[in-house]
């Protein structure tokens, strides 16, 4: 029973069990590589922590404001629009695209923006992936209210009237080659909208342009992560290939990088009511073929301002 | 940090006073404020509560404060009760022939940020200052506006009795 409580509760946190698959039901016992690889993904899960909701502290926050505002303002000369379109109060879905490698300079920028319009007080909180909250150093991401990507977490926080940011193209979207840097690519996931209609909360498009530019993205190294497993072991469907300070070559990019000083400009737009809008059982595909078109639109307005790469 | 601003306006200090203790003419004078709204009870005086934002840089700052001084029509301050730590302060001395010196005084920072949030402070400091320099300068066209707007209505209704 002990051991069901933690299954379940590692599930809870997004994390995979891989106990399901070693060598049941007559297949061919793993190969060395795949054994090590696998011990390395345990311990890699075991890193990860436990997704508490009560790990976010407001006074952590408002003391890193500070530091997040000098790099918002000074490095990417951020501008965050139409904040106003968010709820003033109850639990919402930000829904944003998603650049700029592991380093994800539109998360800063926005995390600061929401933190000083609405205040620390409220509650807001950020899925990431697993690997991110497991990284040495990432720990304190849990205080800004970053918790493992997985939909019992994704639900938890809802419940709890609290503001949701998430990314539906994950690791997918964010290391997008440059050349695509305009592009809102989902990936055709559509977990979010299934959540939004479970949780019956508004979902708020986020739409940034920027973040691509800080480094040059050439691949994301689909096929080398599938030859490597690293899909299955880590639910990382990529190992990209970027242009990247301090490094040059940089594979994986999973020491992160020094983002190069793009402008970073967000648009927030108005609140969707799924059921007011498409009708009590809404269709998955149209809802997302529509919120896609509506953020792509958006982006590319955004895109028709910029005069120059980087410097916007 | 503390940043001032101050100026002379050629009107009495009653008119100067409707206009900054008039919540709904905020964003008529105030300089980078984006959000102003009366956020308690009281709409006005001591102890009414406004949520307020201005835009620093990247981030529109602020949050809820309340009127802790409320000295018509000469002193009128707030403090921050959530958000960034405000102390701000509306000083109004009338002068000679209906003038009015005003002053307007604001003190913020990040209790518990260290050397980064005194280094922001500091890179903020003309930002914010331009804003109150800005903001006591629109409120000096404001008044004297409609001190003139006033004077003429008076020469109006005078020549038409």
């Amino acid at each position: 029973m002990a051991h069901t409580e933690v299954a379940a509760g590692n599930a809870r946190n997004g994390h995979v069990d891989l106990t399901e698959d070693q060598g049941s039901n007559g297949k061919p016992s793993p190969s060395l590589l795949t054994r090590v690889l696998r011990g390395v993904a345990d311990q890699a899960q075991r890193r990860i922590p436990r997704a508490d909701l009560d790990e976010r502290d407001p006074d952590f926050i408002r003391e890193r404001l500070p530091l997040m505002w000098l790099l918002a303002s000074l490095w990417y000369r951020g501008e965050v629009r139409g904040l106003g379109n968010i709820p003033d109060s109850g639990p919402v879905l930000l829904v944003g695209n998603h650049s700029g490698g592991n380093m994800t300079p539109d998360t800063i920028v926005f995390t600061l923006a929401f933190n000083t319009y609405f205040g620390v007080e409220r509650a807001f909180y950020q899925l990431a992936h697993n690997l991110v909250l497991s990284m040495p150093g990432l720990g304190s991401l849990r205080k800004f209210g970053t918790v493992a990507a997985s939909p019992a977490n994704a639900s938890k926080a809802l419940e709890t009237g609290a503001a949701l940011l998430v990314y539906p193209g994950g690791d997918y979207e964010v290391h997008r080659p440059s050349w695509q840097r305009n592009r809102v690519d989902f990936d055709r996931r559509k977990g979010f909208i299934r959540l939004a209609l479970d949780q019956e909360v508004p979902i708020v498009p986020v739409v940034s342009i920027g973040g691509q530019e800080t480094a040059l993205f050439l691949t994301r190294g689909e096929r080398l992560a599938h030859l490597l497993a690293l899909d299955r072991l880590f639910r990382l469907k990529v190992l990209p290939v970027s242009l990247a300070l301090p490094w040059g070559i940089n594979v994986g990019d999973m020491l992160g990088h020094v983002p190069l000083p793009a402008k970073i400009t967000i648009e927030t737009l108005p609140a969707i009511d799924l059921r007011a809008e498409f009708g009590p059982e809404p269709d998955l595909d149209e809802v997302y073929d529509h919120l896609i078109r509506l953020m792509q639109d958006t982006l590319d307005a955004l895109a028709a301002e910029r005069r120059l790469p980087i410097i916007g | 940090m503390r940043v001032a601003a101050q100026v002379q306006i050629s009107a009495p200090a009653e008119a100067v006073w409707r206009i900054i203790s008039d919540p709904e003419r905020q964003l008529s004078f105030m300089s980078g404020v984006t959000r102003w709204e009366v956020a308690g009870e009281h709409e006005a005086g001591l102890g009414a509560r406004y949520r307020m934002l201005f835009r620093v840089g990247s981030a529109e700052v602020g949050g809820l404060i309340e009127i802790v001084e409320f000295h018509e029509p000469r002193d009128l301050a707030w403090t921050s009760v959530t958000g960034l730590d405000q102390r701000g302060r509306w000083r109004l001395r009338g002068g000679r022939s209906g003038t009015t010196r005003v002053e307007l005084r604001l003190a913020y920072g990040v209790a518990g940020a260290g050397l980064i949030g005194w280094v922001a402070e500091r890179i903020a400091g003309p930002v914010v200052s331009g804003h109150l320099r800005r903001s006591v300068q629109q409120l000096k066209r404001l008044a004297e506006y409609e001190q003139l707007r006033e004077r003429a209505a008076v020469k109006r209704s005078a020549r038409a009795g």
